[in-house]
């Protein structure tokens, strides 16, 4: 479970986030969408840990990710508790992120053999499962740089579900890639949506997506939620006027 | 004498002096790879340091790096052979003395310290080359930060700070002529000081120093040219080490050898197979080094 409480972000003078407040259950799946700018992407860093928290408290699983609220003063938490419940997090990026001095295979056995402590040969029967499941099998010992975006992408997807992950966050995935690989990848993501319990959270431009694999969409605007609701209601009839615009100017009509 | 006339002399010198010029000529060489090395690691340490988020660490390594490449190895040499000892001198109960006796040492000490400041900027400029996209997926995988440094990061930036290394490389290896000042350290060009004598300075110096230094300074570049095609090939950039050397050159069209050209047993294992040797790449993957 993740739990924003006061969440504020601010880069220098300029308020990202500002009395963030939301929670996504367990294996709830809940998609931000807004204008970009209107800090979606800088709540997936956040819980990632790549960005700093400069006001409020997040949660994982009802602990505190980076600061803990103590006789109300705001202290940070060890390195070790953050590093423990990160480890329950994974990501996919937008550009893939694959390491370049690593073959598809290593990519994947890498985090949980030396971060985990998995034994290698149950990471690699894994890393070959999973390269099967996004379609790659015959992979494995592929060069990311030959590797097509599609492709490198789904071996990042691989990568990030290697770890096991309770939470997996979804940055614009597809925003990177050909027009005609888009689906492929979005067909991958729903099939792990749909046969697993992972709690993910989403921002992507591709609303179709957004409406058959969440739970609940949220439409952001300067750093606050406008609005929220299950994805059929925000699709068919948004109540804020911010919402409308803007779904009628993403989905073309 | 004169060379034009006499040339068979001096080369008869040479000959006669040949035991002490390859010992001058090993003493270069050990100087080269020890204090390479002690560079090398001087260089990673205090590069790493240096290209730290933290003051606390990056502020000490930035004072010593710059100390360090500001002072002249000269100085240094001075400072390590007679400044040093002068400690052991006040106080005799002090540890190590036998250390600080030993020239050579002093010596690889001194080319170590002076040119692995050069290389932590290397190493610190490389490192920053990383894309911080990198970063942050070695993030979103928990990995320490031992961990990230040593299997993602630094493989990475390996590859972009190796000529900068091979110039600081030859630097040192030339630099190392500086060591015939020093006692007990016979180098190559102290033994061409004494060459120089029999003969001339033209012959020992302008013609004999300068072939051999020339000549080890291309091994040396020819050596971390292989270490960074290798390390380029790791990052799937450029080709394999066993493409470059292989006989039979990649740029042939695949079509216009494939009738007359006998299967090369190299090619047979070699990444992706080649488009000319379907049978030989069957196994391999497509396209698997661009």
């Amino acid at each position: 479970m993740i739990e924003f409480v006061d969440v504020e972000k601010r880069f220098g003078d300029n308020i990202v986030l500002k009395d963030l407040n939301f929670q996504v259950t367990r294996g709830e799946r809940v998609t931000l969408i807004g204008p970009s700018g209107s800090g979606k992407t800088t709540i997936l860093r956040l819980v990632m840990t790549l960005e700093e928290l400069t006001g409020g408290y997040i949660y994982i699983d009802g602990q505190p990710l980076t600061h803990e609220n103590r006789d109300g003063k705001r202290v940070p938490v060890s390195k070790k508790q953050q590093k423990s419940l990160r480890t329950r997090i994974g990501m996919v990026f937008q550009q893939f992120n694959l390491f370049p001095n690593m073959t598809v295979l290593e990519n994947i056995i890498e985090a949980p053999i030396h971060v985990l402590g998995r034994p290698k040969q149950d990471a690699v029967a894994k890393a070959h499962s999973l390269l099967e499941q996004v379609g790659l099998p015959d992979k494995a010992n592929a060069h990311p740089t030959s590797l097509s975006g599609g492709q490198q992408q789904r071996v990042a997807i691989a990568r990030a579900l290697a770890m096991d992950p309770q939470i997996l966050l979804l940055d614009e995935v597809t925003s990177a890639l050909d027009p005609e690989v888009v689906g492929d990848v979005l067909g991958i993501l729903r099939e792990v949506a749909d046969t697993t319990n992972v709690t993910m959270l989403i921002v992507t431009h591709e609303m179709g997506f957004a409406r058959d694999v969440s739970h609940k969409v949220m439409m952001f605007d300067g750093g606050r939620v406008v609005e929220e609701g299950p994805p059929d209601k925000i699709f068919s009839n948004p109540s804020h006027e911010r919402t409308q615009k803007f779904l009628s100017a993403v989905l073309g009509h | 004498m004169d060379f034009f006339e006499d040339w068979p002399d001096y080369f008869e010198v040479v000959i006669n002096w040949s035991d002490r010029l390859l010992e001058g000529l090993w003493t270069t060489i050990q100087l080269t790879i020890f204090g390479g090395a002690l560079a090398f690691v001087i260089a990673i340490v205090l590069g790493l340091l240096a290209g730290s988020s933290s003051l606390w660490l990056r502020g000490p390594a930035r004072v010593i790096i710059e100390f360090f490449r500001g002072i002249s190895l000269v100085v240094l040499l001075f400072l390590l052979l007679y400044v040093l000892p002068q400690l052991w001198m006040r106080n005799p109960d002090l540890p190590f003395e036998g250390l600080v006796r030993n020239t050579f040492l002093l010596a690889v000490i001194a080319l170590g310290i002076n040119y692995g400041a050069y290389g932590a900027e290397a190493v610190r400029a490389s490192l920053t080359t990383v894309p911080k996209s990198q970063w942050e997926a070695t993030t979103a995988l928990s990995m320490s930060w031992p961990h990230k440094i040593r299997r993602v990061i630094f493989p990475q930036a390996w590859a972009l700070m190796l000529p900068s290394l091979t110039n600081l490389w030859v630097h040192l290896l030339k630099g190392s002529a500086i060591a015939y000042i020093i006692p007990f350290v016979n180098d190559f060009t102290f033994e061409l000081n004494n060459l120089r004598r029999p003969t001339d300075i033209w012959f020992s110096h302008a013609f004999i120093g300068l072939v051999v230094y020339f000549i080890l300074a291309l091994i040396l570049t020819l050596f971390m040219q292989v270490l960074e095609a290798r390390a380029k090939n790791k990052l799937g950039r450029g080709p394999s080490l066993r493409e470059i050397f292989s006989p039979d050159p990649k740029t042939a069209p695949p079509d216009a050898s494939l009738p007359d050209s006998p299967p090369d047993p190299k090619d047979m294992t070699g990444p992706g197979g080649g488009p000319k040797q379907p049978a030989s790449g069957a196994g391999a993957q497509p396209g698997g080094i661009r």
